[in-house]
Protein backbone atom coordinates (compact mmCIF):
# COMPACT_ATOMS: atom_id res chain seq x y z
CA UNK A 1 0.00 0.00 0.00
CA UNK A 2 0.93 3.59 -0.61
CA UNK A 3 0.12 4.60 3.03
CA UNK A 4 3.33 3.37 4.95
CA UNK A 5 5.67 4.84 2.20
CA UNK A 6 3.58 8.08 2.27
CA UNK A 7 3.67 8.30 6.25
CA UNK A 8 7.12 7.22 6.27
CA UNK A 9 8.16 10.37 4.09
CA UNK A 10 5.88 12.50 6.42
CA UNK A 11 7.71 11.43 9.50
CA UNK A 12 10.60 13.81 8.96
CA UNK A 13 8.91 16.90 8.77
CA UNK A 14 6.81 15.79 11.93
CA UNK A 15 9.32 17.53 14.01
CA UNK A 16 10.96 20.52 12.44
CA UNK A 17 11.74 23.69 15.01
CA UNK A 18 12.29 26.78 13.43
CA UNK A 19 14.11 29.88 13.49
CA UNK A 20 13.28 33.02 12.36
CA UNK A 21 14.86 33.63 9.12
CA UNK A 22 13.86 30.17 7.86
CA UNK A 23 10.27 31.28 8.53
CA UNK A 24 8.03 28.35 9.91
CA UNK A 25 8.33 25.05 9.05
CA UNK A 26 6.23 22.77 11.43
CA UNK A 27 2.87 21.05 10.08
CA UNK A 28 1.75 19.99 12.99
CA UNK A 29 1.13 21.45 16.22
CA UNK A 30 0.95 18.60 18.91
CA UNK A 31 2.25 19.75 22.25
CA UNK A 32 5.02 22.79 23.06
CA UNK A 33 8.16 20.38 24.61
CA UNK A 34 9.97 20.56 21.79
CA UNK A 35 9.24 24.20 20.94
CA UNK A 36 12.02 27.13 20.66
CA UNK A 37 12.22 30.54 21.75
CA UNK A 38 12.29 31.83 18.25
CA UNK A 39 8.78 29.65 17.66
CA UNK A 40 7.08 30.91 21.01
CA UNK A 41 7.84 34.45 19.55
CA UNK A 42 6.61 33.86 16.16
CA UNK A 43 3.04 32.49 17.39
CA UNK A 44 2.68 35.65 19.50
CA UNK A 45 3.77 38.04 16.93
CA UNK A 46 1.16 36.29 14.40
CA UNK A 47 -1.43 36.49 17.31
CA UNK A 48 -1.20 40.36 17.50
CA UNK A 49 -2.08 40.84 14.29
CA UNK A 50 -5.07 38.44 14.52
CA UNK A 51 -5.88 40.49 17.46
CA UNK A 52 -5.78 43.51 14.89
CA UNK A 53 -8.36 41.95 12.75
CA UNK A 54 -10.32 40.30 15.23
CA UNK A 55 -10.97 44.60 16.55
CA UNK A 56 -12.31 45.09 13.15
CA UNK A 57 -15.78 46.30 12.88
CA UNK A 58 -16.11 42.68 9.92
CA UNK A 59 -13.61 40.44 11.47
CA UNK A 60 -12.65 38.58 8.49
CA UNK A 61 -9.54 38.35 6.52
CA UNK A 62 -8.92 35.68 3.07
CA UNK A 63 -5.68 34.67 4.56
CA UNK A 64 -7.00 30.54 4.84
CA UNK A 65 -9.70 31.09 1.87
CA UNK A 66 -10.06 27.25 0.03
CA UNK A 67 -8.43 25.68 3.00
CA UNK A 68 -10.93 23.07 4.78
CA UNK A 69 -10.20 22.86 8.70
CA UNK A 70 -11.67 19.98 10.12
CA UNK A 71 -12.38 19.76 13.97
CA UNK A 72 -12.66 16.23 15.22
CA UNK A 73 -13.15 15.74 19.03
CA UNK A 74 -14.07 12.61 20.76
CA UNK A 75 -14.28 14.51 23.81
CA UNK A 76 -16.65 17.58 25.32
CA UNK A 77 -15.95 20.87 24.56
CA UNK A 78 -17.72 24.02 24.44
CA UNK A 79 -15.00 27.26 24.39
CA UNK A 80 -12.13 25.45 23.04
CA UNK A 81 -14.04 24.15 19.65
CA UNK A 82 -16.05 26.94 19.22
CA UNK A 83 -12.30 29.14 19.56
CA UNK A 84 -11.03 26.80 16.35
CA UNK A 85 -14.18 26.90 14.30
CA UNK A 86 -14.49 30.68 14.86
CA UNK A 87 -10.82 30.83 13.78
CA UNK A 88 -11.02 29.04 11.11
CA UNK A 89 -14.00 31.45 9.47
CA UNK A 90 -12.12 34.83 10.73
CA UNK A 91 -9.66 33.74 8.47
CA UNK A 92 -11.60 32.99 5.65
CA UNK A 93 -11.57 28.93 5.66
CA UNK A 94 -14.04 26.62 5.44
CA UNK A 95 -14.94 24.31 8.87
CA UNK A 96 -16.62 21.19 9.18
CA UNK A 97 -17.25 19.99 13.17
CA UNK A 98 -17.30 16.72 13.49
CA UNK A 99 -18.68 15.08 17.18
CA UNK A 100 -17.32 11.35 17.62
CA UNK A 101 -19.88 10.09 19.15
CA UNK A 102 -22.70 11.22 15.61
CA UNK A 103 -19.51 9.75 13.25
CA UNK A 104 -18.71 6.42 12.16
CA UNK A 105 -16.65 6.28 15.15
CA UNK A 106 -19.29 4.43 16.64
CA UNK A 107 -19.69 2.16 13.87
CA UNK A 108 -15.71 1.07 15.31
CA UNK A 109 -13.89 3.37 12.48
CA UNK A 110 -10.19 3.48 13.50
CA UNK A 111 -8.12 6.49 14.51
CA UNK A 112 -6.41 6.04 11.47
CA UNK A 113 -8.88 5.29 9.25
CA UNK A 114 -11.11 8.57 10.28
CA UNK A 115 -7.62 10.82 9.76
CA UNK A 116 -7.49 9.34 6.22
CA UNK A 117 -11.18 9.51 5.71
CA UNK A 118 -11.19 13.09 6.47
CA UNK A 119 -7.97 14.01 4.85
CA UNK A 120 -9.03 12.45 1.56
CA UNK A 121 -12.51 14.49 1.60
CA UNK A 122 -10.21 17.98 1.62
CA UNK A 123 -9.42 18.26 5.39
CA UNK A 124 -6.48 20.83 5.16
CA UNK A 125 -6.07 21.23 8.70
CA UNK A 126 -7.27 18.43 11.68
CA UNK A 127 -7.75 19.93 14.71
CA UNK A 128 -8.50 16.93 17.29
CA UNK A 129 -9.17 16.11 20.72
CA UNK A 130 -8.71 12.89 22.02
CA UNK A 131 -8.91 11.35 25.35
CA UNK A 132 -5.99 8.95 25.12
CA UNK A 133 -2.93 11.31 25.66
CA UNK A 134 -0.65 10.78 22.30
CA UNK A 135 -3.80 10.45 20.10
CA UNK A 136 -2.71 13.17 17.61
CA UNK A 137 1.00 11.98 17.23
CA UNK A 138 -0.83 8.66 15.78
CA UNK A 139 -3.11 10.80 13.64
CA UNK A 140 0.12 13.09 12.76
CA UNK A 141 1.91 10.19 11.45
CA UNK A 142 -0.49 8.75 9.21
CA UNK A 143 -1.60 12.43 8.22
CA UNK A 144 -0.58 14.44 4.90
CA UNK A 145 -2.57 16.98 6.24
CA UNK A 146 -1.70 19.13 9.35
CA UNK A 147 -2.67 17.81 12.56
CA UNK A 148 -3.56 20.47 15.65
CA UNK A 149 -3.89 19.03 19.14
CA UNK A 150 -6.59 20.36 20.71
CA UNK A 151 -5.95 18.50 24.37
CA UNK A 152 -4.77 15.01 24.30
CA UNK A 153 -5.41 12.88 27.36
CA UNK A 154 -3.08 14.08 30.14
CA UNK A 155 -0.57 14.77 27.87
CA UNK A 156 -0.65 18.53 26.00
CA UNK A 157 -3.15 21.24 25.32
CA UNK A 158 -0.46 23.16 23.48
CA UNK A 159 -3.35 26.38 21.88
CA UNK A 160 -4.41 26.88 25.96
CA UNK A 161 -0.92 27.54 26.66
CA UNK A 162 0.02 29.79 24.48
CA UNK A 163 -3.46 31.82 24.97
CA UNK A 164 -2.10 31.85 28.88
CA UNK A 165 1.39 32.91 27.64
CA UNK A 166 -0.14 35.45 25.21
CA UNK A 167 -2.46 37.09 28.22
CA UNK A 168 0.40 36.84 30.56
CA UNK A 169 2.78 38.75 28.23
CA UNK A 170 0.03 41.21 27.64
CA UNK A 171 -0.28 42.22 31.04
CA UNK A 172 3.52 41.98 32.21
CA UNK A 173 4.97 42.25 29.18
CA UNK A 174 7.64 39.43 29.40
CA UNK A 175 7.49 36.64 31.37
CA UNK A 176 11.23 35.73 31.73
CA UNK A 177 12.14 36.25 35.77
CA UNK A 178 8.13 36.10 37.12
CA UNK A 179 6.86 34.08 39.34
CA UNK A 180 3.97 31.54 38.03
CA UNK A 181 2.04 29.83 40.27
CA UNK A 182 -0.41 26.65 38.78
CA UNK A 183 -2.36 25.39 41.59
CA UNK A 184 -4.39 22.39 41.94
CA UNK A 185 -4.86 18.87 39.89
CA UNK A 186 -0.79 18.65 38.18
CA UNK A 187 -0.93 15.27 37.75
CA UNK A 188 -4.37 14.99 35.36
CA UNK A 189 -3.48 18.42 33.76
CA UNK A 190 -2.53 18.73 30.15
CA UNK A 191 -3.39 22.72 30.43
CA UNK A 192 -0.51 22.64 33.49
CA UNK A 193 2.28 20.60 31.44
CA UNK A 194 2.04 22.33 28.00
CA UNK A 195 2.44 25.37 30.49
CA UNK A 196 5.14 24.58 31.97
CA UNK A 197 6.99 23.86 28.90
CA UNK A 198 6.14 27.07 27.28
CA UNK A 199 7.05 29.06 30.25
CA UNK A 200 10.03 27.65 31.62
CA UNK A 201 11.23 28.00 27.96
CA UNK A 202 11.02 31.49 28.33
CA UNK A 203 12.57 31.96 31.36
CA UNK A 204 9.94 31.87 34.28
CA UNK A 205 9.95 30.63 37.09
CA UNK A 206 7.23 27.94 37.67
CA UNK A 207 5.99 26.87 40.95
CA UNK A 208 2.76 23.48 40.82
CA UNK A 209 1.21 23.22 43.76
CA UNK A 210 -1.52 20.70 44.68
CA UNK A 211 -1.88 17.97 47.20
CA UNK A 212 0.87 15.11 47.10
CA UNK A 213 -1.60 12.83 45.55
CA UNK A 214 -1.96 15.02 42.68
CA UNK A 215 1.56 15.95 42.09
CA UNK A 216 3.51 13.69 39.17
CA UNK A 217 6.28 11.45 40.42
CA UNK A 218 9.61 13.15 40.03
CA UNK A 219 8.38 16.87 39.21
CA UNK A 220 10.77 19.31 40.80
CA UNK A 221 14.08 17.29 40.49
CA UNK A 222 14.65 18.84 37.42
CA UNK A 223 16.34 22.37 36.87
CA UNK A 224 17.36 24.51 33.87
CA UNK A 225 20.92 24.07 32.59
CA UNK A 226 23.12 26.07 35.23
CA UNK A 227 25.65 25.89 32.54
CA UNK A 228 23.13 28.34 30.57
CA UNK A 229 24.33 32.33 31.00
CA UNK A 230 20.53 32.97 30.15
CA UNK A 231 17.72 31.40 30.85
CA UNK A 232 15.86 32.85 27.73
CA UNK A 233 18.46 30.45 25.82
CA UNK A 234 17.05 27.37 27.53
CA UNK A 235 14.67 25.77 25.79
CA UNK A 236 13.88 21.81 26.42
CA UNK A 237 14.69 20.02 23.35
CA UNK A 238 16.84 22.20 21.30
CA UNK A 239 19.89 19.82 20.79
CA UNK A 240 17.07 17.10 20.01
CA UNK A 241 19.11 15.64 17.36
CA UNK A 242 21.79 15.10 19.50
CA UNK A 243 20.41 14.04 22.38
CA UNK A 244 16.45 12.50 22.09
CA UNK A 245 14.69 13.32 25.33
CA UNK A 246 13.94 10.51 27.83
CA UNK A 247 10.10 9.84 27.98
CA UNK A 248 10.93 10.41 32.09
CA UNK A 249 12.29 14.16 31.25
CA UNK A 250 10.00 16.90 33.08
CA UNK A 251 9.82 20.91 32.87
CA UNK A 252 12.12 22.80 35.55
CA UNK A 253 9.81 23.73 38.14
CA UNK A 254 9.68 23.69 41.67
CA UNK A 255 6.76 21.86 43.52
CA UNK A 256 5.35 23.27 46.55
CA UNK A 257 2.22 21.84 48.77
CA UNK A 258 1.34 24.80 50.93
CA UNK A 259 -0.35 27.36 48.83
CA UNK A 260 0.48 30.00 51.01
CA UNK A 261 3.39 29.68 50.64
CA UNK A 262 3.28 28.94 46.47
CA UNK A 263 1.90 32.26 46.33
CA UNK A 264 4.10 34.45 48.35
CA UNK A 265 5.21 36.99 45.66
CA UNK A 266 3.92 35.58 42.71
CA UNK A 267 2.99 37.32 39.42
CA UNK A 268 0.50 35.17 38.06
CA UNK A 269 -1.73 32.63 39.80
CA UNK A 270 -3.27 29.65 37.68
CA UNK A 271 -6.27 27.45 39.13
CA UNK A 272 -6.57 24.13 37.29
CA UNK A 273 -10.44 22.39 37.57
CA UNK A 274 -10.60 19.96 40.29
CA UNK A 275 -12.56 17.18 38.62
CA UNK A 276 -15.33 15.59 40.74
CA UNK A 277 -14.20 12.00 39.09
CA UNK A 278 -10.75 12.94 41.37
CA UNK A 279 -12.95 13.13 44.46
CA UNK A 280 -14.31 9.87 44.40
CA UNK A 281 -11.34 8.20 42.58
CA UNK A 282 -9.45 8.41 46.06
CA UNK A 283 -6.66 11.31 45.45
CA UNK A 284 -8.34 13.86 47.65
CA UNK A 285 -10.74 13.42 50.69
CA UNK A 286 -13.37 15.72 49.74
CA UNK A 287 -14.13 18.94 48.39
CA UNK A 288 -14.29 20.58 51.25
CA UNK A 289 -10.78 19.74 52.51
CA UNK A 290 -9.53 20.51 48.96
CA UNK A 291 -11.01 24.06 49.30
CA UNK A 292 -9.83 24.87 52.62
CA UNK A 293 -6.42 23.76 51.46
CA UNK A 294 -6.15 24.69 47.55
CA UNK A 295 -8.70 27.12 46.83
CA UNK A 296 -7.17 30.37 45.02
CA UNK A 297 -9.38 33.11 47.32
CA UNK A 298 -9.16 36.89 48.26
CA UNK A 299 -7.03 35.96 51.42
CA UNK A 300 -4.41 33.92 49.61
CA UNK A 301 -4.56 36.21 46.49
CA UNK A 302 -3.18 39.21 48.87
CA UNK A 303 0.01 36.94 49.40
CA UNK A 304 1.01 37.33 45.94
CA UNK A 305 2.36 40.53 44.18
CA UNK A 306 -0.21 43.51 44.16
CA UNK A 307 -2.26 43.04 41.13
CA UNK A 308 -0.97 39.59 40.46
CA UNK A 309 -2.73 37.48 37.27
CA UNK A 310 -5.84 35.48 38.39
CA UNK A 311 -6.15 32.63 35.57
CA UNK A 312 -8.11 29.88 34.97
CA UNK A 313 -8.19 27.30 31.81
CA UNK A 314 -11.91 26.59 32.95
CA UNK A 315 -14.32 25.67 33.06
CA UNK A 316 -14.57 26.92 36.79
CA UNK A 317 -15.88 25.31 39.59
CA UNK A 318 -16.33 28.39 42.01
CA UNK A 319 -16.24 27.90 45.19
CA UNK A 320 -13.80 24.76 44.85
CA UNK A 321 -10.19 25.65 43.10
CA UNK A 322 -11.51 29.06 43.44
CA UNK A 323 -13.84 31.87 44.78
CA UNK A 324 -16.36 33.55 43.60
CA UNK A 325 -14.69 36.41 44.57
CA UNK A 326 -11.51 36.06 42.69
CA UNK A 327 -13.08 34.75 40.14
CA UNK A 328 -15.17 37.84 39.11
CA UNK A 329 -12.84 40.23 40.74
CA UNK A 330 -10.23 42.75 39.18
CA UNK A 331 -7.18 40.33 38.81
CA UNK A 332 -9.16 38.13 36.58
CA UNK A 333 -8.40 37.22 33.49
CA UNK A 334 -10.49 34.35 32.60
CA UNK A 335 -12.59 36.34 30.26
CA UNK A 336 -9.40 37.60 28.54
CA UNK A 337 -7.71 34.30 28.40
CA UNK A 338 -11.39 32.81 26.45
CA UNK A 339 -11.29 36.33 24.20
CA UNK A 340 -7.32 35.40 23.47
CA UNK A 341 -8.36 31.98 22.74
CA UNK A 342 -9.76 32.77 19.26
CA UNK A 343 -6.51 35.02 18.11
CA UNK A 344 -4.64 32.49 19.42
CA UNK A 345 -5.74 29.50 17.08
CA UNK A 346 -6.33 32.04 14.25
CA UNK A 347 -2.52 32.06 14.83
CA UNK A 348 -1.70 28.33 15.12
CA UNK A 349 -3.87 27.60 12.02
CA UNK A 350 -2.22 30.16 9.93
CA UNK A 351 1.16 29.34 10.84
CA UNK A 352 0.60 25.47 9.95
CA UNK A 353 -0.84 25.99 6.86
CA UNK A 354 2.14 27.88 5.60
CA UNK A 355 4.11 24.61 5.13
CA UNK A 356 1.90 23.71 2.09
CA UNK A 357 0.55 21.15 3.56
CA UNK A 358 -2.88 19.34 1.84
CA UNK A 359 -5.25 17.23 1.89
CA UNK A 360 -7.91 15.93 -0.51
CA UNK A 361 -7.56 15.90 -4.48
CA UNK A 362 -4.93 18.84 -3.99
CA UNK A 363 -2.45 16.68 -2.22
CA UNK A 364 -2.59 14.02 -4.62
CA UNK A 365 -1.97 16.88 -7.80
CA UNK A 366 0.80 18.14 -5.95
CA UNK A 367 2.31 14.65 -5.90
CA UNK A 368 2.14 14.15 -2.32
CA UNK A 369 1.27 10.83 -2.89
CA UNK B 1 26.17 39.04 -11.83
CA UNK B 2 27.00 42.95 -12.10
CA UNK B 3 25.29 45.31 -9.60
CA UNK B 4 24.67 49.19 -10.59
CA UNK B 5 23.55 51.64 -8.01
CA UNK B 6 20.51 53.57 -9.55
CA UNK B 7 19.52 55.51 -6.87
CA UNK B 8 21.38 57.34 -4.34
CA UNK B 9 20.62 59.10 -1.14
CA UNK B 10 19.97 62.49 -2.49
CA UNK B 11 18.23 60.93 -5.85
CA UNK B 12 15.80 59.07 -3.17
CA UNK B 13 15.21 62.70 -1.42
CA UNK B 14 14.41 64.53 -4.49
CA UNK B 15 11.71 61.70 -5.38
CA UNK B 16 10.44 62.27 -2.37
CA UNK B 17 10.07 65.30 -2.45
CA UNK B 18 8.54 65.60 -5.94
CA UNK B 19 6.02 63.22 -5.01
CA UNK B 20 5.23 65.03 -2.10
CA UNK B 21 4.27 68.07 -4.36
CA UNK B 22 2.74 66.07 -7.06
CA UNK B 23 0.44 64.15 -4.68
CA UNK B 24 -0.51 68.18 -3.23
CA UNK B 25 -1.23 69.72 -6.66
CA UNK B 26 -2.99 66.40 -7.71
CA UNK B 27 -5.29 66.79 -4.72
CA UNK B 28 -5.50 70.47 -4.79
CA UNK B 29 -3.97 70.10 -1.36
CA UNK B 30 -4.59 67.99 1.71
CA UNK B 31 -8.07 67.85 2.65
CA UNK B 32 -8.95 64.33 3.55
CA UNK B 33 -6.09 62.95 2.39
CA UNK B 34 -4.62 59.83 4.01
CA UNK B 35 -1.03 58.21 3.27
CA UNK B 36 -0.53 54.00 4.06
CA UNK B 37 2.58 53.05 3.95
CA UNK B 38 2.84 49.40 2.81
CA UNK B 39 4.87 47.06 4.69
CA UNK B 40 7.94 47.15 5.24
CA UNK B 41 9.51 49.96 3.44
CA UNK B 42 6.41 51.96 2.54
CA UNK B 43 5.79 52.85 5.47
CA UNK B 44 9.16 55.09 6.31
CA UNK B 45 8.27 56.56 2.69
CA UNK B 46 4.73 57.20 3.59
CA UNK B 47 6.10 59.08 6.96
CA UNK B 48 9.21 61.09 4.54
CA UNK B 49 5.83 61.94 2.42
CA UNK B 50 4.04 63.25 4.96
CA UNK B 51 7.05 65.47 6.44
CA UNK B 52 7.54 66.84 3.52
CA UNK B 53 3.67 68.34 2.59
CA UNK B 54 4.05 69.38 6.32
CA UNK B 55 7.27 71.38 5.59
CA UNK B 56 5.71 73.21 2.65
CA UNK B 57 1.94 72.84 2.96
CA UNK B 58 1.83 73.13 6.82
CA UNK B 59 -0.64 70.62 7.28
CA UNK B 60 0.12 66.99 9.38
CA UNK B 61 -1.61 64.27 6.71
CA UNK B 62 -2.86 61.68 8.74
CA UNK B 63 -0.57 58.31 8.04
CA UNK B 64 -1.23 54.53 8.64
CA UNK B 65 0.77 51.72 8.21
CA UNK B 66 -1.14 48.14 5.71
CA UNK B 67 0.11 44.33 6.22
CA UNK B 68 -1.13 42.47 3.79
CA UNK B 69 0.20 39.05 4.72
CA UNK B 70 -3.30 37.73 5.15
CA UNK B 71 -4.16 39.13 1.74
CA UNK B 72 -1.93 37.75 -0.60
CA UNK B 73 -2.67 35.20 -3.40
CA UNK B 74 0.87 33.95 -3.80
CA UNK B 75 2.05 32.54 -0.48
CA UNK B 76 1.98 28.68 -1.26
CA UNK B 77 4.69 30.19 -4.14
CA UNK B 78 6.56 32.30 -1.27
CA UNK B 79 7.87 29.52 0.89
CA UNK B 80 6.69 29.70 4.87
CA UNK B 81 7.84 33.30 5.43
CA UNK B 82 5.45 34.25 8.35
CA UNK B 83 6.78 37.96 9.49
CA UNK B 84 3.16 39.29 9.35
CA UNK B 85 2.28 42.74 11.78
CA UNK B 86 -0.77 44.46 12.81
CA UNK B 87 -1.87 47.29 10.59
CA UNK B 88 -2.79 50.55 11.69
CA UNK B 89 -5.58 52.66 9.94
CA UNK B 90 -6.79 56.12 10.63
CA UNK B 91 -10.21 56.01 9.88
CA UNK B 92 -10.26 56.37 5.49
CA UNK B 93 -13.64 56.11 5.03
CA UNK B 94 -14.83 59.02 2.30
CA UNK B 95 -11.04 60.16 2.11
CA UNK B 96 -8.47 60.26 -0.72
CA UNK B 97 -6.15 57.59 0.66
CA UNK B 98 -2.26 57.13 -1.41
CA UNK B 99 -0.80 54.01 -1.17
CA UNK B 100 2.65 54.40 -0.96
CA UNK B 101 5.39 51.26 -1.46
CA UNK B 102 8.78 50.65 -2.44
CA UNK B 103 8.89 49.27 -5.36
CA UNK B 104 6.04 48.22 -7.87
CA UNK B 105 6.95 45.33 -9.93
CA UNK B 106 3.69 42.41 -10.75
CA UNK B 107 1.39 44.27 -8.98
CA UNK B 108 -0.10 41.49 -6.86
CA UNK B 109 1.12 43.30 -3.69
CA UNK B 110 -1.43 46.73 -4.42
CA UNK B 111 -3.93 44.01 -5.69
CA UNK B 112 -3.70 42.55 -1.81
CA UNK B 113 -3.52 46.16 -0.53
CA UNK B 114 -6.89 46.74 -2.23
CA UNK B 115 -8.94 44.14 -1.15
CA UNK B 116 -7.24 44.78 2.31
CA UNK B 117 -8.31 48.72 2.46
CA UNK B 118 -12.33 47.63 1.46
CA UNK B 119 -12.13 45.66 4.91
CA UNK B 120 -11.10 49.03 6.87
CA UNK B 121 -13.73 51.12 4.99
CA UNK B 122 -14.99 52.88 1.80
CA UNK B 123 -12.41 55.62 0.57
CA UNK B 124 -13.50 58.17 -2.01
CA UNK B 125 -10.73 57.25 -3.72
CA UNK B 126 -7.33 55.32 -3.88
CA UNK B 127 -4.10 56.34 -5.67
CA UNK B 128 -0.83 54.35 -5.57
CA UNK B 129 2.85 56.54 -5.25
CA UNK B 130 5.97 53.84 -5.50
CA UNK B 131 9.66 54.58 -5.19
CA UNK B 132 10.39 52.48 -7.88
CA UNK B 133 8.72 51.08 -10.76
CA UNK B 134 9.95 48.32 -12.54
CA UNK B 135 7.83 46.85 -14.80
CA UNK B 136 6.24 42.91 -16.05
CA UNK B 137 2.92 44.56 -14.75
CA UNK B 138 1.36 40.62 -14.23
CA UNK B 139 -2.45 42.85 -13.22
CA UNK B 140 -4.09 45.94 -14.70
CA UNK B 141 -2.68 48.02 -12.37
CA UNK B 142 -0.63 51.26 -12.53
CA UNK B 143 1.18 54.10 -10.26
CA UNK B 144 -0.03 57.80 -9.97
CA UNK B 145 3.32 58.75 -8.29
CA UNK B 146 7.00 57.22 -9.50
CA UNK B 147 10.19 57.98 -7.81
CA UNK B 148 12.08 56.38 -11.22
CA UNK B 149 11.57 54.26 -13.61
CA UNK B 150 13.91 51.59 -13.78
CA UNK B 151 13.86 48.96 -16.97
CA UNK B 152 14.59 45.83 -15.60
CA UNK B 153 14.54 41.85 -16.87
CA UNK B 154 12.38 39.40 -15.03
CA UNK B 155 16.17 37.79 -12.99
CA UNK B 156 16.97 41.09 -11.95
CA UNK B 157 16.84 41.65 -8.03
CA UNK B 158 15.99 45.07 -7.00
CA UNK B 159 17.24 46.01 -4.02
CA UNK B 160 15.56 49.65 -2.10
CA UNK B 161 17.24 50.27 0.95
CA UNK B 162 16.02 52.79 3.85
CA UNK B 163 17.96 54.33 6.74
CA UNK B 164 14.63 53.95 8.93
CA UNK B 165 14.74 50.09 8.05
CA UNK B 166 18.29 48.71 6.93
CA UNK B 167 20.62 51.63 8.18
CA UNK B 168 21.66 52.67 4.94
CA UNK B 169 20.30 53.62 1.84
CA UNK B 170 19.98 53.20 -2.06
CA UNK B 171 18.49 51.70 -4.67
CA UNK B 172 20.59 49.10 -6.46
CA UNK B 173 19.78 46.31 -9.20
CA UNK B 174 21.99 43.62 -9.45
CA UNK B 175 21.73 41.46 -12.45
CA UNK B 176 20.20 37.82 -12.77
CA UNK B 177 20.38 37.45 -8.89
CA UNK B 178 16.74 37.99 -8.61
CA UNK B 179 15.95 34.98 -11.22
CA UNK B 180 17.82 32.59 -8.27
CA UNK B 181 16.25 34.13 -5.23
CA UNK B 182 12.68 33.57 -7.00
CA UNK B 183 13.74 29.70 -7.58
CA UNK B 184 14.94 29.13 -4.49
CA UNK B 185 11.71 30.77 -2.62
CA UNK B 186 9.64 28.08 -4.61
CA UNK B 187 11.59 25.53 -4.40
CA UNK B 188 11.70 25.49 -0.59
CA UNK B 189 7.79 25.42 -1.02
CA UNK B 190 7.20 22.40 -2.87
Amino acid sequence: MTTDTRAADQTQTLDAPATADEGWRRRHLLDLDDFTVDELEQVMAATDTMKEVLSREVPRVPALRGTTVVTLFYENSTRTRTSFELAGKVLGADVINIAASASSVTKGESLVDTVQTLQAVGADVLVMRHSRSGAPYLAARHATCSVVNAGDGLHAHPTQALLDLYTMRSALGDVHGRKVVIVGDIMHSRVARSNMWALTALGAEVVVCGPPTLIPAGLGTTTAPASSPDARAFSPRRDSKEHPRMETELPPVRVETDLDRAVEGADVVMALRMQLERMHGGFVPGAREYSRLYQVNAERLARAKPGALVMHPGPMNEGIEISHEVAHGLQSRVEEQVANGVAVRMAVLWLVTRTGARGGIRAVGRGAL
Amino acid sequence: MTDALVMSPADIRRAVTRIAHEIVEHNRGTDGLVLVGMRTRGVPLAARIARAIEEFEGERVPTGSLDIGLYRDDLTERGPSVNIQPSELPDITGKRVVLVDDVLYTGRTVRAALDALADYGRPDAIELAVLVDRGHRELPIRADYVGKNIPTSQSDDVQVRLHEVDEEEYVRVAAGAGDTLRRSRTGAAS
